[in-house]
């Protein structure tokens, strides 16, 4: 079922697409975080999936964080926020060490994991589209992915678009 | 009037929200849920999430660290 039937016939129902650009652990959370809340808000939302946001639909995640280039990233560690020297995200197993330290923060601080948020985003119906050139690109294939996403490319993403209240690129 | 009661305690940012939108669904048109959460942020996105749904926001309550939210559900 597309997200436009489960929704239809809501009175003044919004809606809203987001182009899913990255697809490191941090960047994954702002466009599931609105999706599913949008959805859960009555809002028919639509996500494409681009570039290094496509691998955000494989069965299996494995998320990854660098501290490299990231000049905010501060950490909070014994009673004070630490930032990483680029330099040290050249050390193999620092971002490694970077991403659990994270995982660990939000396992603690209640912060659902993407996995969890990307199922709550097919079960509450958000109509996800993989992009097909980011698909040959990568040499992926459908049978990689959840179930769920459909195919499609920029035309298929920019009529939802024109139809949609809220456009947001991430 | 059986009672639904939603505890969100300990849960982050959108999952009491998300959770409430699952509960909802199984209670009753004019019937109550009433949610326990501890994330000082669902203050504002309760209110939020009922502007926006329909739902009614009976009351807003805080007792310690925890806030409890009385929704109607309203379909």
């Amino acid at each position: 079922m597309t997200a436009n039937a489960t929704n239809a016939g809501l009175e003044n129902a919004k809606s809203m697409s987001i182009i899913v650009t990255k697809g490191s652990l941090d960047w994954a959370y702002p466009p599931f975080i609105l999706a599913t809340t949008a959805a859960a808000m009555d809002i028919k939302t639509t996500m494409f999936f681009t570039f290094y946001g496509l691998p955000l639909l494989l069965k299996k995640l494995d998320l990854q964080l660098t501290a490299l280039g990231n000049a905010a990233m501060k950490m909070p560690m014994m009673g004070m926020h630490m930032g990483m020297p680029n330099a040290a995200s050249m050390i193999p197993g620092v971002d490694a060490a970077c991403t659990r330290m994270m995982k660990n923060l939000m396992n603690k601080k209640g912060v659902a994991s993407i996995e969890d948020l990307r199922e709550a985003a097919v079960d509450l119906d958000v109509r996800m589209i993989a992009c097909q050139m980011t698909m040959d690109l990568f040499e992926y294939s459908l049978d990689d992915m959840i179930e769920g996403p459909e195919l499609g490319g920029a035309a298929t993403y920019m009529e939802s678009a024109t139809q949609s209240d809220i456009n947001l690129f991430i | 009037m059986a009672e639904h009661i939603l505890d969100a305690k300990g849960l982050n940012c959108p999952l009491p929200i998300l959770k409430a939108k699952k509960a909802l669904a199984s209670v009753p048109d004019g019937e109550f849920l009433e949610i326990l959460s501890t994330d000082p942020g669902s203050v504002a996105d309760f209110e939020a999430f009922c502007r926006q749904t329909g739902n009614e926001l009976m009351e807003t309550g805080q007792d310690g660290d925890v806030y409890k939210f009385k929704i109607k559900r309203v379909t």
